[in-house]
């Protein structure tokens, strides 16, 4: 245990995902040996991240607008939506240059032993979006985990009475792994050879 | 496998059932990444061959083989996938200690995910007949017989906190009455029973899941949390709207109206709420 203000710190920091009380110390000794200009501005874009930055109005993404710059950009495909679990999803996946449709970020995935059901993700605001007749195809984007298959099986039965074209990113996706870990050759591969899903 | 949980940035902590040494957990290093060896074989569900490593506070996963991925079958099929969460669930939390051996819990737990995953019952009683077998072997089967109080053979009421089936002077006031018909697959489906069970109606397994889970809910102190999302196969009672309903803030036109599609229509019946 240190003084107050270092201990303080130093919990803070742990509390973020992946950061455990080794590097969590490590950071803050860090910070304490670091320039006082450097520790500002880390400090300000901490607060600006939560000040400006919000979720896109139409498709949940972060936006630093109503909008995000995706869903504000006329040239992509409006028939088209990607359904990922993350924002970090959609960089990834806009990392493969394969996809030029519209995205929507649910929030996470249906895991009730973790109390999240489809009412707690961004379900209903894919429903609106799929309501006008616009669009034509949704691709299930979510983790190729057990929660995101289980995810992608809700919605393909939810939206089947809608008649849309449903398809699944391709296998060769890593089973069991996080989507954001994919490289940009397999996701941008497993884009080119989704598959139709039928529940 | 019982559930897993992120740890740091790729590692996942994995909590299993295992026959000879009850709930374990463990850590699998590296398994959120692409180049992971261990891949699926360690999602929930899974009847996996662990070898673990005796680790400072936790153990570590060195090797594992699939024995059978009942998750594929289940995560398919919406219902079954909902009714398997909350066997593991209740898996979790009836097995207390960790490494005190639990072989006849293990033992119907795997037996209730393979029912489930062979499809040849309803999701929902394959579930119940799981909740009640492990709750007997916890030590907590309801009576269903005789009177859970005086063990007389005329009863009518079921009493959640007298342990099962009451007779007429035994029975508190709170008590419900459920049909005869509904006790008879309760003891169906704790005795495993499935030609008896199949042939039950669909308001008496309706009356059955709630006593069921009501008394499941009572004897574990914080309740099972994936009951609440668990679906039955058809919707039989009225499902829960998606939007609010015209005039309420946030009010928007249902989705699909342009469609003809029936909102009322989605599968999305709760029978049980928590
Ligand atoms: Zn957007
Ligand atoms: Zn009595």
């Amino acid at each position: 245990m240190y003084e107050g203000v270092v201990q303080n710190l130093i919990d803070e920091l742990g509390m973020l995902p992946g950061v455990g009380p080794k590097s969590a110390q490590r950071i803050a000794f860090h910070l304490l040996a670091a320039d006082p200009a450097d520790v500002k501005r880390l400090a300000h874009a901490l607060l600006e991240v939560k000040e400006r930055v919000r979720f896109c109005r139409v498709c949940g993404n972060v936006a630093a607008e109503e909008e995000c710059r995706i869903c504000r950009d006329q040239r992509r495909d409006p028939h088209v939506i990607c359904v990922v679990e993350e924002s970090k999803d959609v960089v990834a996946i806009e990392k493969t240059r394969e996809f030029r449709g519209r995205y929507h970020v649910l929030g996470g995935a249906i895991s009730p032993i973790d109390g999240v059901g489809p009412d707690d993700l961004r379900i209903r605001e894919l429903m609106t979006r799929l309501a006008d007749g616009q669009v034509t195809e949704l691709i299930l984007a979510t983790d190729p985990n057990l929660e995101g298959e289980a995810t992608a099986t809700y919605l393909a039965r939810l939206v089947k009475p809608m008649g849309l074209k449903v398809t699944r990113l391709a296998s060769g996706l890593p089973v069991g792994g996080d989507l954001e870990y994919a490289d940009e050759v397999t996701l941008g591969r497993a884009f080119e050879g989704r598959r139709l899903l039928d529940v | 496998m019982l559930r897993t949980q992120k740890l740091g940035e790729a590692d996942r902590i994995i909590t299993v059932l295992t026959k000879r040494a009850g709930k374990v957990r463990g850590v699998a290093k590296g398994v959120r990444r692409t180049t992971s060896r261990f891949g699926a074989r360690l999602e929930p569900f899974s009847h996996v061959d662990l070898q673990l490593h005796e680790g400072r506070s936790l153990d570590v996963i060195t090797q594992v083989e699939t024995i059978r991925p009942y998750g594929e079958a289940l995560v398919a099929d919406y219902p079954r996938y909902t009714a398997g969460t909350a066997m593991l669930e209740t898996a979790d939390r009836l097995t207390l200690g960790e490494k005190e051996p639990a072989l006849r819990q293990f033992l119907l737990l795997v037996g209730g995910l393979r029912t489930l995953a062979e499809r040849e019952h309803e999701a929902r009683l394959v579930l119940d007949a799981y909740f009640l077998r492990s709750l007997a072997v916890a030590g907590y089967a309801p009576a269903l017989s005789e009177c859970a109080r005086c063990g007389a053979e005329a009863v009518r009421a079921f009493a959640i906190a007298a342990g099962g089936v009451v007779c007429g002077s035994c029975r508190p006031p709170a008590a419900t009455v459920p049909a005869a018909e509904t006790i008879t697959l309760m003891i169906a489906l704790l005795r495993g029973d499935w030609p008896m069970a199949d042939a039950s109606e669909p308001r008496h397994r309706t009356e059955c899941s709630g006593l069921v889970a009501a008394y499941l809910q009572w004897h574990l102190e914080h309740g099972i949390r994936s009951l609440r999302h668990v679906e039955r196969e058809q919707a039989r009672e009225p499902g829960r709207e998606w939007w609010p309903s015209a005039g309420e803030p946030g009010a928007v036109s249902p989705p699909g109206a342009a469609r003809g599609f029936d909102p009322k229509s989605t599968p999305n019946s709760h029978i049980f709420r928590a």
